[in-house]
């Protein structure tokens, strides 16, 4: 049986995977279909440590695979659509084939949130998109709205400065949630107009996205607004479906750990640790991510060196 | 390996094609576009008798992304007898392009 296995591919998977096989515990990691997180989504990365020019957060997720692989990690790039943790045996599915192990990191991280309206899914790929980097160029001298007001609103609507002739970023509150490095970047920018405490109702057109309706939360007065594009940044929430009846979660849905020393890691169930998004509801950072993947690490193999386990 | 169509070749190379066609359009600098790479690679050499499996970089060749209405990265396309059958946006993995080629090729 093998001794670890780590579900997820973010900073604070790969960070375990490198730890873990470093101290030769041969793990195994389930990265999903899509490897390497939200990170693959963000253009520059400026406050990953000991990179002063910043770096693509793509290459980043790379450099990070190819180092866990180094190290001797095996990686599965395929999604696990069921787990079984109880007792001395953890038992990971991968479509129909199951997988064992000692022990386990959950590193499944969060995933975009949708906000349900009209037109969202419909025209996803036809003006709506979640992914600025990816799409910015195709929004050249056009007229863009972000959806959002934390971080990742705030980078697209940046992203979007270099393509698009104009730029709304719709907040349903009075201030960004963003760092206050990019709000500030948001607000001296000309090309970006912020409406404040504004919703987005629906989203409106034929082939393609033509309009958005979108209301004032303080007045309650609704208006449409031509568009060409519609960039959904609203937030994240933890990617905990498939441990909702194995693991002890809080109200918010994130995987509840210890958070005391030692084991800072460990979940309401024996061998099984947690790191990253999917626990952390506050900091939500690439480093703590790896910081927890680290700690999720050196505890399994603290737990895996009981025999009695 | 997967071939490079470009604005100038696209049509001899996909519309006018015996095979069907498929063709991701991709950047550089798209993040799902890399991790969508290998398995490109990988379903290129796997379908290689039966069809046409290359790329499309949407930076140097905006002619074709424009043309066929591309708005959003990856997207795949596929072809048939110079007609689009399918398309699919944003990476879903190997098995969720597998799909779409096995119906473009009835083998499903």
């Amino acid at each position: 049986m093998r001794q670890l296995i780590i579900i997820g591919s973010g900073p604070a998977g790969y960070t375990a995977a490198v730890y873990a096989a470093r101290a030769d515990l041969k793990p195994l990691m389930f990265s999903g279909e899509v490897a390497g997180g939200q990170l693959m989504n963000t253009r520059v990365v400026e406050n990953w440590p000991g990179t002063k020019e910043g770096v693509m957060g793509s290459e980043l997720m790379m450099e990070m695979r190819e180092q866990a692989k180094k190290f001797g990690a095996e990686i599965i790039d395929k999604k696990v659509n069921k787990v079984d943790l109880e007792g001395k045996v953890k038992k990971i599915w991968a479509g129909k084939e199951v997988f064992e192990s000692r022990a386990v990191i959950v590193a499944t991280g969060a995933e975009s949130i949708m906000l349900g309206v009209s037109g969202e899914k419909e025209f996803l790929g036809r003006g709506v998109a979640t992914c600025a980097v990816c799409d910015a160029p195709f929004y050249r001298e056009k007229t863009v709205y972000v959806i959002g007001g934390g971080d990742a609103a705030a980078e697209d609507a940046l992203t979007l400065t270099k393509y698009a002739k104009e730029i709304f970023l719709v907040h349903r509150r009075d201030q960004l949630r963003a760092s206050k490095i990019m709000a500030k970047r948001v607000q001296e920018n000309p090309k970006v107009k912020i409406l404040w405490n504004t919703e987005l109702k629906e989203i409106i057109g034929k082939e393609k996205v033509e309009k958005i309706r979108i209301m004032n939360n303080q007045t309650g007065k609704e208006e449409e607004m031509v568009t060409d594009g519609v960039f959904m940044a609203i937030g994240h929430k933890p990617a905990t479906e498939i441990f909702k009846d194995q693991l002890e979660l809080n109200e918010k849905g994130y995987i509840k750990t210890k958070m005391s020393y030692p084991g800072v890691t460990t979940t309401s169930v024996k061998g099984v640790f947690a790191a990253g998004d999917v626990v952390d509801w506050h900091y939500q950072q690439a480093v703590t991510a790896a910081g927890m993947g680290c700690q999720a690490a050196l505890d399994a193999e603290r737990y895996l060196e009981d025999k009695n386990e | 390996m997967a071939l490079m169509f470009t604005d100038q070749d696209f049509e001899e190379k996909v519309l006018k094609s015996q095979k069907p066609v498929m063709v991701d359009f991709y950047a550089e600098r798209c993040g799902p576009c890399k991790a969508a790479a290998p398995v490109i690679e990988e379903l290129a050499e796997a379908y290689k008798e039966k069809m046409v499996i290359g790329k499309l970089d949407v930076d140097q060749n905006q002619t074709m992304a424009g043309k066929y209405g591309v708005m959003s990265i990856p997207t795949v396309i596929l072809f048939k007898d110079a007609k689009e059958a399918d398309r699919m946006t944003g990476f879903a993995g190997k098995e969720g392009y597998e799909k779409l080629i096995k119906k473009v090729l009835g083998e499903e």
